[in-house]
């Protein structure tokens, strides 16, 4: 029971990380209706950018370790916008308006050029750091002897998410920006009348889906201590399986779609095969696109005839 | 169902979530007639179509349809393909829905592929080039061309369907249904968008299928000149009911007809007839 | 009349032409150095003890920065100059009338070329081995082509098919005994029922949504054959994988080979121009049963699948037995391929069947123009070949290729071959313009 609670946590930490990289899929796929291959490896890019400005802050002697976190959260999310920005704006804005599988295979060229861009610029080897916020708390000891813990690192990550979700909501909710998000959602061209501009609204789409897979990389950074140029293919198809799960167009649903996908990969890799995990998480992707293809909190289609 | 009925249906009712797009409707259509289905935009006429040519599932109701020899059919209980397959029923669409890349021949084929694919030994007997499959397949070349030249599209045959003009789609996708030999044939507002001329040519082909092929014919339609013309029995629906059957005549002096046209209640229908002109 | 003339303001065009490129460069410059700072600017690696250090290239920064800020001023010019007509107006028309003609000739020119390949390079054997492979891509190029092109449905997993055919042969003969031919109409059987095992999930499915699918199943193949040891040997992979023979004649110096029985001397060449003519063989294989099946029931079925699958129902065409019979016509050859691969390599692992894979035979696939048979094959030919040219630049070349994808989505969404060709006709054979072509939803 304490092992299984162990788990649970766990899976509720990595799901957190999944979940804000799901919120760039869901986001970017219902307003344009793609899916952004790419998105894993902005993902990738934002560990990256963590690592490289931890690094660099520490060499100047700074030890204040939540001053750091802040500057490298700030600088980290900033940069990789920025990549998510130049991304749309070079390989899928011009195809806008193309037929269906020229923005697809964009974005698989764009998921490519960004992970071997970070493999010749870094190098292939898998980059480790030493654990940036160490120790936790012993929560309780169970009747086996074995320790159920909440590490520090772990507030960390709920919390930011948590932050993240919370301003993230508002601005869809309460911003001009996310009235004009849900309008182009809706229907562009009615939106592009109405005075919306549907460039600039989709182009903010890809910058905070962007942003929040900066935090999620920073998240991943603190959590594993580890970042490398190819984490962002798979945990791309991981984090695009909880936006399904969860009900594409849906913002709660692609959070809730990545705690499940979180605690479906800990609780597999706990209970059943590590090495088998990564077939558990895409059979979840195929069974769910199966029985309920518009997820759980989707908008049910009915096809026009 | 008499002798005489191609179609009934019965008590239908078609549900999406909280709106009843359809509901509790009954009428039949005849064997070798044209029966129109009309009614302003919204009343729910598509609705029926989708249901009979198995495109949604109705909530509730029978659709049953007689074949020559007598039996019954349970379109209810057919969905997809099976309803032009087995049932024999053809439909067009609101929306032009021809295949733009192939050439007009092409689409006159694909209709027949039922029947080709027979004839090809499920492909096999094609793939060797059997002569079994060679005289199959220019009688179907010989039935489309038929067609084409019933509406005279042979000096086209060989254009992409996506190139030819509007009424021309329209007339393509009439015998594109006819390549799969249908008992019935339902279409969705086949004059919307064409000019007199076309219209009347339009009802000349109908009628010419009707009498020459002996097709029935189910027609949802707003062209008044054209449903007025060639219908021998009109279904009037508003809001998902049926308000009005009979005759041209009969529908076409109905003030609940009238009224639902003109957007008014039936008292102020009734009194602008009394008043005359 | 008089007429008055009012001389306008003298505007300098060029003036502000110059301007506005020199900011549009600067603005590309400055966003290039952000973009770059951390990632180039600073270069990090695991030191001796694990620690993790840094050093900073501020030099290759600035080249970046630099090359990015005269790129951007070159293409600004060059879009100026080449104006909204587009590159092809820069062609005069009689040339343009000149490439069409001798465009009809570059399929049996190239079926004849290809055919004398290894008589005229008969001693270049890395020209030989390239061969092999570029007809590899081939074959798998045409078997995509049956679903991705023909029937419109996105695969991102075809390389699932390719594994299954290069394992099932390599496990069928080394554990039985099998010789290739009786292997490779296994493989392929094997590899259709997996297309039609991937086809049945799928059906409801449409556009993105079967294509993530089709790649997650790519994806559990490999996995699969990584962690599924004592079957497939995982990581190691299978080795001892017999060579091919003709009709049970071994391609070797022994006194039943084929040399000894021609009377002619052994050289090791032998085996790799039989494996050249065999994959060509595979390869007109699949692009005869394509050709063909076109013109009959199904094939036309396909096409209209991809076209419009809503009217394909209401024509009574069972649009389930359609795509199904597209998933397993283009695994089976993938199948093939996959058998091929195994007995030319000797050895198989799980490192040839990634996703890398998939996504350069669909690269392929819709840089050809998806459904023509002549373009997927030009379309290899580039590829492949221009991957070979970068064959030293390991690193390089994979970012390479990801740009080329993007830069020919912007270029030719609809691929090489701008055009589709009907099936039956009247009178004559009108080709129809990719604009008219829907490009199917799945």
């Amino acid at each position: 029971m304490d092992y299984f609670a162990q788990q649970l946590i766990n899976g509720l930490v990595l799901g957190s990380i999944y979940g804000l990289i799901a919120i760039g899929y869901t986001m970017v796929y219902g307003i344009v209706g793609m899916i952004n291959f790419a998105h894993g490896d902005i993902f990738m890019i934002g560990g990256f950018m963590a690592l490289i400005s931890f690094l660099i802050l520490v060499s100047f002697g700074l030890t204040a370790v939540p001053v750091i976190l802040l500057i490298v959260l700030i600088v980290s999310m900033a940069i990789t916008a920025l990549y998510g920005w130049t991304v749309e704006r070079i390989a899928y804005r011009p195809l806008r308006h193309s037929f269906r599988l020229a923005p697809m295979l964009s974005a698989i060229g764009m998921s490519f050029v960004l992970s071997n861009y970070s493999q010749v610029a870094q190098g292939a080897r898998v980059k480790p750091v030493p654990p940036i916020i160490p120790g936790g708390y012993a929560l309780y000891t169970g009747a086996s002897g074995f320790v159920v813990q909440l590490s520090n690192v772990q507030i960390v990550v709920v919390i930011t998410t948590i932050v993240l979700l919370l301003i993230f909501t508002w601005l869809v909710a309460r911003t001009r920006l996310g009235r004009d998000m849900r309008a182009c959602e809706q229907d562009q061209t009615m939106a592009a009348l109405l005075g919306v501009d549907v460039d600039r609204t989709i182009s903010m789409t890809f910058v905070i889906g962007a942003a929040l897979a900066a935090v999620a990389g920073m998240m991943y950074l603190l959590y594993y201590g580890l970042v490398d140029f190819f984490m962002g293919f798979v945990a791309g198809i991981k984090a695009f399986t909880a936006a399904v799960l969860g009900g594409i167009g849906s913002l709660p649903g692609a959070m809730l779609g990545g705690l499940a996908i979180g605690l479906i990969e800990t609780l597999w890799s706990a209970y059943f095969s590590v090495e088998y995990k990564d077939v558990a998480a895409f059979s979840i992707l195929i069974v769910v696109l199966i029985f309920l293809p518009t997820g759980l909190l989707g908008r049910p289609e009915v096809e026009k005839v | 169902m008499s002798g005489e009925q191609i179609l009934r249906i019965d008590h239908l009712t078609m549900r999406f979530g909280g709106i009843v797009a359809v509901n509790d409707l009954s009428f039949a259509a005849e064997r070798r007639k044209v029966t129109a289905l009309i009614g302003p935009n919204g009343a729910g006429k598509t609705t029926v179509f989708n249901c009979i040519t198995g495109f949604y599932k109705p909530t509730a109701g029978t659709m049953r349809l007689a074949r020559d020899e007598g039996s019954e059919v349970a379109l209810e209980r057919l969905n997809d393909f099976r309803i032009s397959k087995h049932a024999k029923v053809a439909r067009t669409f609101q929306n032009v829905r021809l295949f733009p890349g192939m050439t007009a021949l092409e689409n006159l084929m694909v209709a027949q592929h039922n029947a080709l694919m027979l004839a090809s030994g499920l492909t096999f007997l094609g793939l060797i080039g059997a002569p079994s499959w060679r005289s199959a397949e220019k009688r179907a070349i010989d039935r489309a061309r038929f067609w084409l030249d019933r509406v005279g599209l042979l000096e086209r045959a060989d254009d992409a369907a996506g190139n030819l003009p509007y009424g021309d789609q329209r007339r393509l996708e009439i015998v594109r249904a006819m390549c799969t030999e249908p008992v019935l044939l339902c279409l969705d507002e086949p004059a919307a968008g064409l000019n007199t001329r076309e219209s009347a040519s339009l009802s000349e082909l109908l009628l010419s299928i009707r009498s020459d092929q002996g097709t029935s014919i189910l027609l949802i339609e707003h062209d008044m000149s054209v449903v007025m013309e060639i219908s021998d029995h009109i279904v009037v629906m508003d809001y998902g009911v049926k308000i009005a059957e009979g005759s041209p005549a009969m529908v076409r002096d109905d003030p609940k007809v009238i009224a639902a046209y003109l957007g008014a209640d039936e008292e102020e229908a009734i009194a602008v007839m009394e008043a005359g002109p | 009349m008089a007429s008055v003339t009012i001389s306008a303001p003298e505007v300098k065009p060029a003036a502000a032409g110059i301007a506005f490129i020199l900011k549009k460069a600067a603005i590309s410059a400055f966003i290039a150095l952000v973009l770059f700072s951390l990632m180039v600017g600073v270069r990090t690696e695991a030191g001796p003890t694990g620690q993790l250090t840094y050093w900073t290239r501020f030099g290759e920064l600035a080249a970046l920065v630099a090359a990015v800020f005269a790129g951007s001023i070159v293409i600004e010019i060059l879009r100026q100059w080449i104006g909204p007509a587009g590159a092809g107006a820069l062609v005069p028309p009689a040339l343009q009338h000149a490439i069409k003609t001798a465009a009809r000739l570059v399929a049996p020119a190239l079926l004849l070329f290809t055919l004398l390949v290894p008589v005229i390079f008969y001693d270049q054997r890395y020209i030989l081995d390239l061969g092999v492979l570029v007809l590899t891509y081939v074959m798998l190029g045409w078997g995509l082509n049956v679903v991705v092109g023909l029937a419109g449905l996105l695969d991102l997993g075809y390389v699932a098919f390719y594994a299954v055919g290069a394992y099932s042969y390599a496990l069928l003969a080394t554990s039985l005994g099998l010789s290739f031919w009786e292997g490779l109409p296994l493989a392929g059987i094997l590899a259709a029922l997996w297309g039609v095992m991937l086809g049945f999930p799928v059906l409801r499915l449409r556009g993105d949504y079967l294509a993530i699918v089709t790649l997650a199943f790519g994806e559990i193949i490999r996995l699969v054959i990584v962690n599924w040891q004592s079957l497939t040997g995982g990581p190691n992979g299978v080795s001892g994988i017999p060579r091919p023979t003709l009709f049970g004649i071994a391609l070797t110096p022994a006194d039943d080979g084929l040399a000894a029985k021609l009377g002619i001397p052994f050289s090791p060449t032998h085996r790799i121009v039989f494996l050249f003519y065999l994959i060509l063989a595979l390869a007109l294989l699949t692009n005869w049963v394509t050709i063909r099946l076109r013109r009959l029931p199904i094939g036309r079925a396909w096409e209209a699948l991809r076209e419009d699958e809503v009217a394909c129902r209401a024509l009574g065409i069972n649009t389930t037995t359609t795509k199904l019979t597209a998933f397993a016509t283009g695994a089976m050859f993938g199948g093939f391929a996959g058998a091929f691969f195994a007995t030319r390599q000797g050895f198989i692992s799980p490192e040839s069947f990634t996703f890398q894979e998939s996504a350069l035979v669909l690269a392929i696939v819709v840089l050809g123009g998806m459904g023509s048979q002549l373009g997927v094959a030009l379309a290899a030919l580039a590829m492949i070949g221009g991957f070979e040219l970068f064959r030293g630049f390991e690193q390089y070349r994979m970012l390479v290729f990801g740009l080329v994808m993007v830069l020919l989505m912007i270029w030719r969404p609809r691929g090489l071959i701008g055009h589709r060709a009907p099936t039956v006709y009247l009178k004559q054979a009108q080709t129809i313009s990719s604009d008219l072509v829907r490009e199917g939803h799945g």
